[in-house]
């Protein structure tokens, strides 16, 4: 190895008792001193009850004291001449590669047993197999759960606290979040019930029978990540989720109109029961984010 | 003592070199050992490390300040171990429900999980909790940024070429480990905005064709939401990440004693030599002074600026969802990909693509790939695959910093998407023009700058009088070295 160093030696640390020498070392002492300080000031306030910025601001006299302290050490009073160090290539010497691999080969009792080290090669990739045991207990198969929630046929529309919902709880131009009325609630079977005007609604065929009075159910869960379909717009009849700011058109299916969700929310079709809501059925397609064998 | 082993004392002569000594048995009989002789004797007759650390403490690291960027994120990584640790004896890893029973009085009574509950006494029970927790998010942020900048200096002056292009891609594994660690530590407090980001990350991967379903139930143990994500986030966060990054960190540091350090040109710094300062005491000093500085920094915004206030998000609710829901900064750009992506949802052969899938997982995935292997692409298409020690200066490579002023364009134009419910309300537009002109912008921005910035490079390179290439043979050349007088002369290898 080879060192250099700059002519003289002294490397910009100031002579021996100059005042450029003193002024330094009183930085430095000055630092810790500040450090000694705020540490037992810290403990007091500690003892006192604590309060976090003041916590904040003693902390960070503590630490930096000692921090420029350290640094106005190294920086003043310490050589900075520059050294010369010799670098050297990394590797690539052929001599050392013929001779690794003549070690790596030079065992035939290895390198011969060409049947073997295959055979060695199959027993490995069993053993993976069999490792990967254990990785699929982490999660139940997919199965059909993400295709169903918990609504059945004659389940009540309930509120999260468990109140049955009907007619007269919602005024026109409301919205509730319902789930199915029992002791579990299943998130993903979160779903909006909205009242609007009844003759608005643009809906055909089944999923028009399905609102009575006005009233109409959509999935919560946005079709594009997930996210709770947070906010109404009464007046222009838009679901808007808050995540990404997909907007669906209450009046014509919850369609997607603007934003990055590209299927309709699902419609959960309801019917009235007494002066109750109950669901006719659970949703016909899978609700929340979309997923590459959802059609089947 | 330690000085006087260091140093001798004013007054006596200097004691003779070992060079100049002429019998070293019988002068170490002369010449008693000092208490630290004795101590450093004991330990090295027990581990034999003593010629080995002396040539550690006489390396060479070449000064610059950009050069203490990956020094700041070391340090504030040991500062997340230090401030983590203590949040661990206090955070309760459980989706349980329990009833808040603490001082916040709005919360009181309300079922929330153990784990929010426990979040909530650290915040305001446990003295100094509050401190801690914020010291440790911040950090969080503030490391991935130190992070991120590193990566761009080692990017922007080519010092990822050989042979250090393996020690580039477990940089680039850490940073993405980083982001894993503040994205699993973001889920943890089981707040109303942590279950959003969880919720996004399942949606994208269930998105993956084929494997999407069970990955999505592997990593989160079913369909979200499900009771298992805390516990298992925890220990991704606390145990399985932090391990992987110490052994990451290990290797990357290693390489670079092995390497030794990258400088710039000028003066004497030549590719066969490294011209800087002894690690001790100087480098090691400074680097300790560092890492008080970057704890001081962090304590100061950890104290004064609230961060991630759980109590005014309420407890995590799966059928609600905080408004605005911003991520922490550094996965910002997904989520604006995620905004501004048309809603493209075709079914191929029966195959649906999700529509986050292609935001959500090809884009992120290609940039990643792009990154990580860059030093290898640009060997490829530079054909330049020799060794370099010496740093570019950014106008001398126009491809490279083109490219990578581009590549941090399409972050920066996508972050700012990530914002666009916020642009819009402060400007009043509507959101959906706001989408379209991140559209545009994503797609127009990145390739114009590529132009400019390579425009700008060129002349700049073109107007210079200093050689591009000053590349020396490595081998079997000649070595400068400074003279007593201050000037080189060249030595024969
Ligand atoms: S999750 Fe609703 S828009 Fe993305």
């Amino acid at each position: 190895m080879t060192h250099g160093a700059a002519p003289g030696g002294s490397g910009g640390v100031p002579p021996r008792g100059s005042a450029a020498e003193r002024r330094a070392e009183r930085l430095v002492l000055l630092s810790f001193g500040i450090t000694f300080l705020t540490g037992i000031a810290l403990l007091v306030l500690y003892v006192a009850g604590g309060q976090t910025q003041l916590e904040g601001i003693l902390l960070t006299l503590c630490l930096g004291g000692l921090g420029v302290g350290i640094v106005i050490w190294a920086q003043r009073l310490m050589s900075s001449e520059l050294r010369i160090e010799r670098r050297h290539p990394i590797g690539g010497d052929r001599h050392r590669i013929a001779n690794l691999g003549e070690a790596l080969s030079d065992e035939e009792g290895f390198t011969r047993r060409t049947l073997l080290i295959k055979a060695l090669g199959g027993a490995l990739a069993g053993l993976g197999a069999a490792l990967a045991l254990p990785i699929f207990s982490l999660g139940p198969a997919p199965g059909r759960a993400l295709f169903e929630t918990s609504w059945r046929a004659g389940a009540r529309l309930a509120t999260i606290g468990g109140e049955p919902v009907g007619p007269d709880d919602l005024p026109v131009g409301g919205v509730l979040t319902v789930f199915p009325d029992g002791d579990d609630i299943d998130p993903n079977a979160a779903t909006l019930l909205i009242h609007v005007e009844p003759g608005l609604l643009r809906l055909e065929g089944d999923a028009a029978t399905a609102t009575p009075e006005g009233f109409v159910a959509y999935s919560k869960i946005c079709t594009h990540a997930g996210c709770p379909v947070g906010l109404y717009r009464a007046a222009q009849h838009i679901l808007i989720c808050p995540c990404h700011q997909s907007e669906f058109d209450v009046l014509a299916g919850a369609v997607p109109i603007s934003g990055p969700a590209a299927r309709p929310l699902p419609q959960l079709p309801i019917r009235l029961e007494g002066d109750t809501f109950v669901a006719v059925a659970d949703y016909s397609e899978p609700v929340g984010p979309s997923f590459w064998n959802m059609g089947r | 003592m330690i000085r006087r082993f260091l140093r001798p004392p004013p007054g006596t002569s200097r004691p003779p070199s070992r060079a100049e000594r002429a019998g070293p048995a019988d002068d170490a009989e002369r010449d008693p050992p000092t208490d630290l002789e004795r101590l450093a004797m004991w330990i090295d007759t027990r581990t034999g490390l003593a010629g080995v650390v002396r040539t550690g403490m006489r390396k060479v690291f070449p000064d610059h300040w950009t050069f203490l960027l990956g020094e700041i994120a070391l340090f504030c990584f040991l500062i997340l171990v230090l401030t983590g640790t203590f949040l661990t004896f206090f955070y309760v890893p459980s989706a349980a429900l329990v009833t808040y029973e603490g001082e916040y009085v709005p919360l009181q009574g309300q079922e929330v999980s153990a784990a929010f509950d426990s979040v909530m006494a650290l915040s305001f029970e446990v003295r100094a909790g509050l401190l801690m927790r914020q010291i440790h998010h911040w950090t969080a942020l503030v490391f991935v940024a130190v992070a991120i900048l590193h990566l761009c200096r080692v990017f922007f002056t080519g010092a990822f070429r050989r042979p250090r292009e393996l020690n580039w891609v477990i940089g680039f594994t850490l940073l993405i480990l980083a982001m894993a660690e503040g994205f699993t530590g973001y889920s943890l407090p089981d707040d109303l905005l942590s279950g959003t980001g969880a919720r996004i990350a399942y949606s994208a991967a269930l998105s993956i064709p084929l494997i999407g379903p069970w990955a999505a139930s592997l990593v989160f143990g079913g369909e979200f939401p499900t009771e298992a994500l805390i516990s298992r986030f925890f220990v991704i966060h606390v145990m399985l990440l932090p391990g992987l990054f110490f052994g990451g960190i290990a290797a990357h540091l290693a390489f670079v004693v092995l390497h030794k350090h990258t400088q710039y040109r000028g003066g004497p710094a030549e590719e066969t030599n490294v011209v800087g300062r002894y690690f001790w005491p100087s480098q090691v000093f400074l680097s300790t002074g560092l890492f008080f500085l970057t704890a001081a920094v962090v304590a100061l915004i950890g104290g004064l600026f609230q961060i991630n206030p759980i109590w005014a998000y309420g407890p995590f609710e799966a059928a609600e969802v905080a408004s605005p829901a911003q991520p922490d900064w550094y996965v910002g750009w997904l989520d604006g990909a995620l905004r501004i992506f048309p809603p493209f949802e075709p079914t191929i052969l029966g195959v649906t693509i999700p529509s986050a899938f292609i935001p959500g997982v090809v884009l992120p995935g290609i940039l990643f790939t792009i990154v990580a292997l860059w030093p290898f692409l640009e060997a490829r298409f530079v054909g330049d695959d020799r060794e370099h020690h010496l740093l570019d200066r950014f106008w001398e490579r126009p491809v490279r910093t083109a490219t990578g002023s581009a590549i941090l364009a399409i972050f920066g134009v996508l972050t700012l998407a990530g914002g666009n419910d916020v642009i819009a309300f402060y400007f009043s537009t509507e959101v959906e023009s706001l989408t379209n002109l991140f559209r545009v912008l994503t797609l127009v921005v990145p390739p114009l700058l590529w132009i400019l910035v390579y425009r700008a490079c060129k002349s700049r390179r073109d107007r210079s009088q200093e050689p591009v290439e000053t590349h020396r043979p490595p081998r079997g050349g000649v070595a400068l070295r400074r003279t007593a007088s201050g000037g080189f002369e060249e030595v024969e290898t």
